[in-house]
């Protein structure tokens, strides 16, 4: 069984048909890339997956639950995390806040304990804090920021900060919306290892946005590309290069 | 000199009490945008759940002062799940138009329960008046300035460190980054309106100790309005400062400036002082810069 099973999914907004029965899934320990030109609906099926849009027909089910009716949170708490084409750090807090933000569903403690901040809270978060720097931290590299505000880090570390939250809740499922977009070559690499090393040491299934096209044929293991809002072709990254509509999709037809 | 620190001490006391009050507004600011022009009322019901519980039914300070929080924690839960929920997504002024709606309710609800007369309470705290060195504080406020600070210093470590704290913060931020940490924004909202209507009763609670209570002891809270964008609406120090600022103003403008002028001078210095920093930081001492004016 698939990890994340999509059938026939239709969302619109009013008149506009954003995506038109789009299916697919994706295997555990995948990494699974959607493409496709400007307004084809790839950020749309992240923010359906998400909890964001709510898709008029069609399903979504993550490790076979029916997940299409449950609130975004929930579907964070279930092991679905994201990070987004424009970051969405919380800018006023420090790496280290936000990257604790991420394992802020993992926290047990009940309110009143956590609101007074006694005893077992504090361990529990102690604990956790050890965890996180342990782990995501030395792992994307980033100890020498911790203690900054996000919001003075230059874009690319600021992408990273997003990367190490998103591990932080130790999801099943990493929706990446251009995790690359906006950076320089160096940067770009730097992330790469790091996508890599992640799906490899920890065995996530990631899908991934990108309209970076070197970047994508070096790491997806399967593509889907779109095309207003349909699907119009799947497979690996040598058969998505091939294939004749996706040619016409990106380079348009000779008249 | 010790005119100018009689009035500089009551000034800070009476200012601490203004900040609790501001933490209200920016309680719900903070977490949901949304000012809340019912603040005063909430203070005022807070006032008269106490007059009700201690005087009425007879209970000592301390269990009254529980149900006073209980209820106002309702009240602001209330007004969250009833109202304001269904208003999500609509243009921010009409849901500012809502709470003053809300406050209009509130003061009407208030005079049929508990009629329009003037109510006091027995005395809350000691009698004594305060003496340090040469300067004698008035026990009420000077026991007042003492719970508001307490409430105040609740409030700002749940929102450094606790779990719900944090999350609220984080919902303050980016509510879609937010949902996406697993945080349920919604439940933040309501927990927002619970807090901010908790600490606007404790507010009324200090004043009606000090002043009595009566349907519309409600109207400070236009007087806290000051503190509030002085502070930044969004800035919980700010809020400590701007109340601070208010206060001291208030007073000395009253001792030096009113027997001058024939009065007037000590409600009308605090608005001038707030126009004269917004023209210089439009976005309040601690405010984000991008903060919405209204």
């Amino acid at each position: 069984m698939a990890l994340l099973e999509v059938n026939n999914l239709h969302l619109s907004f009013g008149g506009l048909q954003v995506l038109h029965d789009v299916s697919f899934s994706v295997e555990k320990g995948e990494i699974y890339a959607i493409i496709g030109p400007n307004g084809a609906g790839k950020t749309s099926i992240l923010n359906c997956l998400g909890g964001f849009y709510h898709q008029q027909k069609g399903e979504i089910a993550f490790a076979g639950d029916d997940i299409s009716h449950i609130s975004p949170d929930r579907r964070a708490a279930s092991g679905l995390a994201r990070t987004f084409q424009n970051i969405a750090l919380f800018r006023g807090m420090t790496v280290l806040d936000n990257i604790k933000l991420g394992s802020h569903v993992h926290l047990k403690t009940g309110l009143l304990g956590a609101a007074f901040y006694w005893g077992g809270a504090h361990r529990e978060e102690m604990k956790l804090r050890d965890e996180i720097e342990d782990e995501i931290i030395d792992f994307l590299e980033i100890e020498h920021i911790r203690k900054q505000p996000v919001s003075t880090l230059p874009y690319g570390l600021q992408k990273r900060v997003e990367l190490a939250r998103a591990l932080a809740m130790r999801p099943q499922i990493l929706l990446m919306d251009e995790p690359v977009a906006g950076m320089n070559a160096e940067e770009t690499e730097d992330m790469v290892r790091f996508i890599l090393d992640i799906q490899e040491e920890r065995d996530l299934t990631i899908i991934i946005i990108e309209h970076d096209m070197r970047m994508i044929m070096d790491i997806s293991d399967r593509i889907m590309v779109l095309n207003f809002g349909r699907k119009i072709a799947e497979g690996s990254p040598l058969e998505v290069q091939r294939h004749p509509e996706v040619i016409r999709a990106y380079l348009g037809t000779k008249k | 000199m010790e005119f100018f620190l009689l009035l500089l001490t009551s000034g800070i006391a009476v200012g601490g009490v203004y900040a609790l009050i501001a933490l209200g507004f920016v309680l719900i600011y903070k977490a949901t945008s949304i000012i809340n022009f019912a603040t005063g009322e909430f203070m005022m019901i807070g006032a008269y759940i106490f007059y009700t519980c201690s005087v009425l039914v007879g209970m000592p300070a301390i269990p009254s002062f529980i149900v006073v929080m209980a209820g106002a924690g309702l009240l602001g839960l209330l007004v969250e799940r009833t109202i304001l929920r269904h208003m999500l997504g609509q243009p921010t002024i009409s849901i500012v138009m809502v709470t003053i709606g809300l406050s209009s309710i509130l003061t009407g609800v208030a005079e049929m329960i508990w009629t329009s007369d003037f109510k006091s309470f027995p005395p809350l705290f000691p009698r004594a008046p305060i003496i340090v060195g040469d300067l004698i504080i008035r026990s009420n406020l000077f026991w007042g300035f003492v719970v508001a600070m307490t409430t105040v210093a609740i409030f700002a470590l749940i929102f450094k460190y606790a779990k719900v704290g944090v999350a609220m913060r984080a919902t303050a931020g980016d509510q879609m980054a937010s949902f996406s940490m697993g945080i349920n924004v919604r439940s933040m909202f309501t927990l927002a309106w619970i807090f901010g209507a908790i600490a606007a009763s404790i507010g009324g609670l200090i004043i009606g100790n000090i002043g009595g209570v009566q349907p519309n002891l409600g109207g400070i809270g236009l007087k806290i309005f000051p503190v509030v964008i002085l502070g930044g609406l969004d800035s919980i120090g700010g809020a400590v400062l701007g109340g601070f600022i208010v206060g001291i103003v208030e007073n000395l403008a009253g001792g030096y400036l009113d027997p001058l002028v024939g009065g007037g001078a000590k409600n009308v210095a605090p608005f001038v002082v707030l126009v004269l920093i917004l023209m210089v930081r439009p976005y309040g001492l601690f405010g984000r810069k991008e903060i919405e004016r209204l």
